[in-house]
């Protein structure tokens, strides 16, 4: 029989059985559920552990708690992050870029090596890649564990639900703020996440707006900004929870981007109803913790900094030629951080940042040691041109930030920001091309955030500016 | 837990008693990672999300893929391998649905593939405590393929809460087999396991429950039309779930007859 003839069949049978079939034809398979299910299920008296489920979900997706517990637990996680990680970072820092990194040294000169090989192998290479694990493998090996515990307590799912109805305020739909919390990972699972959303409209814009949720690559740098500038500002038993909040902060501001610019999405390039689904609240489990820290380390933390370091020693090396090929009286990098200077002194960055996130669009991981290598080879020369030598036991990063780069709490609190505002890295871009196929989606998912980045950055700057 | 460790002559069973001993019956996995090459059977990995897919995907495969608590964590498919009684098996996690009759992306890859991938067992995942609405998808899934087993999991939490469930009672009700578990304290898992050899071996006969449509006018249609389905189409297994497909307009499948892909479906052309 003839493909055709079928389907003319079928056609005709559609308008002999009248309408709502698919209702029809679901309902029947509930009826026929729940026949089943009755027959199979005996209950026995009533059931305590869901009271207490029910008791604590009442409390924390009120609308006057919900909010406030979350900011909290938040607060929480990165508090403990950050004043324990304190102690670690330091150590190992010490350990890997003033003790190893001599001992290199002193080993490249009892083996006669040539300077110029030292200081790629060293300098470069060597020196990128250990500011990025004693930068980054604390505070990861604490905060990937403990946001994993609260997404095994089965807490999230608690957050979507109070984010939901403000997803919906915006014309969004409500599973976006389930791939937002992905994004909070990795930006590029959370574009993926978004094949959960059936809407096309409503799809691309959990997809253009995913970028606003802070990924792995970028949490080491808020969190590493927030210790040093903003936690020292406050009185010293208070530093690491003012430190902390600044974290949150940033987030939460990620957050009402996330929403401000959904709605401004679906009310001009993507109009449109919000669809409604039903979102289900998993009963809570308690988690296996031993289990919970072991996947945390070996899934996210150490693939993290791998690839962390895998990104870092090429941009070492890179770094290192930059700063070492000169140009007349001054190095490449020197003169590429000039030409960029009026455009970072005009966001409140400065030169050396913006080349960061050029060098940085392969990973966001790589900001933070591209920043302090920058910043030690430029600020060494130019001391050295001056007749000083920076000593190394002085290099620590508030040291070197401060004294070498010129930076001032207004350099943080932008970069923060920025770190939030930039275009998404280029794995990102490449996930949202192959998501959407298109290429004025995926240009306007890049560009959006970078331009919000350099506007509020250059608002934010020229306001402190004037105010003093 | 090496490959040395069971060499043919080790994997029969030193006494009849030994083959239907649950002890007996987890030596004989071994777990491949995502090793899935050179498998003899396809097994498909179905559930409502947060059943505990994905734990059983990792106590089957010895992965650690982590398990999340919510809707939404897996979205496409992840694959992975084990050996059980000298047969190799590539297991395939689909992403977790409340059904497959909608259009999200999700539903559309879990569907495909058990219409398409044709999986010689599909385990489908039902939550003991939340059995009424995770039996909705057991249905959907019993009307595609007819060899299933039903891995009814979080039976220890469902006791907590008071609730007691009739394995042979759901069982019956269904047509496949029923294996009570608690996946994350890895009990019942050897139990899944022999039953899952028993269907991909055609040793237990499964007599899946037919679709359910309650609506004389349905029924009389898709009765029309499942004669005609099976003379274009020989040899199809779910001739009743595509004739309801087709009368409801379902485009994808609508596209499948059209260009043939459905008759790819039949028994011989499947086995390439």
């Amino acid at each position: 029989m003839n493909t055709e003839h079928l389907l003319a069949e079928a056609a005709k049978h559609r308008h002999a059985v009248g309408g709502a079939l698919h209702d029809r034809v679901t309902e029947a398979i509930y009826t026929d559920a729940t026949q089943i299910a009755d027959r199979a299920v005996t209950r026995a008296g009533e059931r305590p552990a869901f009271a207490l489920d029910r008791a604590i979900d009442q409390v924390v997706t009120s609308r006057v708690w919900g909010f406030p517990i979350m900011a909290l637990m938040l607060t929480g996680v990165f508090w403990l992050t950050i004043a324990g990680a304190n102690v670690p970072s330091a150590l190992l820092g010490e350990f890997l870029t003033v003790q190893v990194y001599a001992w290199l040294h002193s080993v490249a000169q009892a083996v006669s090596a040539p300077a110029w090989l030292a200081g790629l192998l060293i300098d470069g290479v060597y020196l990128a890649t250990a500011w990025v694990v004693s930068v980054m493998l604390p505070p990861m090996a604490i905060f990937f564990p403990l946001f994993t515990l609260l997404e095994d307590l089965g807490y999230l799912p608690r957050v979507a639900f109070n984010l939901d109805r403000l997803f919906k305020a915006a014309g969004a739909h409500g599973k976006q703020s389930l791939s937002m919390m992905m994004g909070w990972g990795c930006n590029a699972a959370g574009v993926v996440a978004t094949r959960i959303i059936d809407s096309p409209r409503e799809r691309l814009i959990a997809i253009i707006t995913n970028n606003f949720s802070i990924c792995n690559g970028r949490w080491p740098t808020l969190i590493l900004m927030g210790t040093l500038f903003i936690g020292a500002t406050a009185a010293p038993g208070l530093s690491s929870f003012v430190a902390a909040a600044s974290v949150v902060t940033v987030t939460i501001i990620g957050i009402f981007t996330t929403l401000i610019v959904s709605a401004l999405l679906s009310r001009t390039l993507l109009k449109g109803e919000a669809s409604t689904f039903s979102l289900e609240l998993p009963p809570y489990r308690p988690p296996r913790i031993w289990q919970t820290i072991y996947t945390s380390l070996i899934d996210r933390t150490l693939i993290v900094l791998w690839r962390a370091v895998t990104m870092a020693a090429p941009a070492g090396a890179l770094i290192w030629l930059l700063s070492n090929i000169y140009l007349g009286d001054l190095s490449l990098a020197a003169h590429l951080v000039n030409l960029l200077e009026p455009v970072g002194w005009l966001l409140g960055l400065n030169g050396v940042i913006i080349l960061a996130y050029i060098v940085a669009i392969p990973a966001n991981e790589l900001i933070i040691p591209t920043i302090l290598m920058l910043t030690l080879s430029l600020g060494r020369s130019q001391l050295a041109q001056a007749g000083v030598l920076l000593e190394l036991e002085d290099a620590q990063l508030h040291t070197v930030l401060a004294g070498l780069g010129g930076w001032t709490t207004l350099t943080a609190v932008n970069l923060m920001l920025f770190s939030l505002l930039h275009n998404p890295c280029s794995t990102t871009i490449l996930t949202i091309w192959n998501e959407t196929k298109s290429l004025k989606w995926t240009a306007l998912a890049t560009l959006l955030p970078l331009g919000l980045g350099i506007v509020v950055t250059m608002v934010v700057a020229a306001a402190v500016r004037l105010g003093g | 837990m090496t490959e040395q460790a069971l060499t043919p002559d080790m994997a029969a069973a030193p006494s009849a008693q030994c083959a239907t001993c649950p002890i007996y019956s987890s030596a004989q996995l071994v777990k491949l990672g995502v090793d899935a090459s050179g498998y003899d059977y396809v097994i498909a990995l179905a559930g409502n999300p947060n059943t505990g897919k994905s734990t059983i995907f990792n106590a089957l495969t010895g992965l650690r893929q982590h398990t999340g608590n919510w809707s939404g964590k897996t979205v496409s498919r992840a694959e992975g391998g084990f050996r059980f009684r000298e047969q190799r098996y590539k297991l395939i996690d689909l992403p977790g649905t409340y059904s497959l009759l909608s259009t999200s992306t999700d539903e559309e890859v879990a569907r495909d593939f058990l219409l398409f991938g044709r999986p010689d067992v599909t385990i489908v995942v039902l939550d003991a405590t939340r059995l009424e609405r995770n039996l909705n998808l057991a249905l959907q899934v019993l009307a595609i393929t007819d060899r299933v087993v039903v891995a009814l999991n979080l039976v220890d939490e469902a006791r907590r809460h008071g609730m007691t469930v009739d394995v042979r009672s759901l069982s019956r009700d269904l047509g496949v087999p029923v294996v009570p578990m608690a996946a994350r304290r890895g009990q019942g898992v050897p139990e899944l396991l022999a039953a899952i050899a028993e269907v991909a071996s055609g040793a237990y006969p499964t007599r899946p429950r037919r679709l359910p449509l309650r609506d004389p006018a349905v029924e009389q249609a898709v009765a029309a039309l499942v004669p005609q389905i099976e003379a274009t189409f020989p040899g199809l297994p779910n001739a009743r779930w595509v004739a309801l497909r087709l009368i409801d307009g379902d485009a994808s499948i609508t596209q499948a007859v059209r260009d043939g892909t459905l008759g790819a479906l039949a028994p011989t052309m499947a086995l390439a």
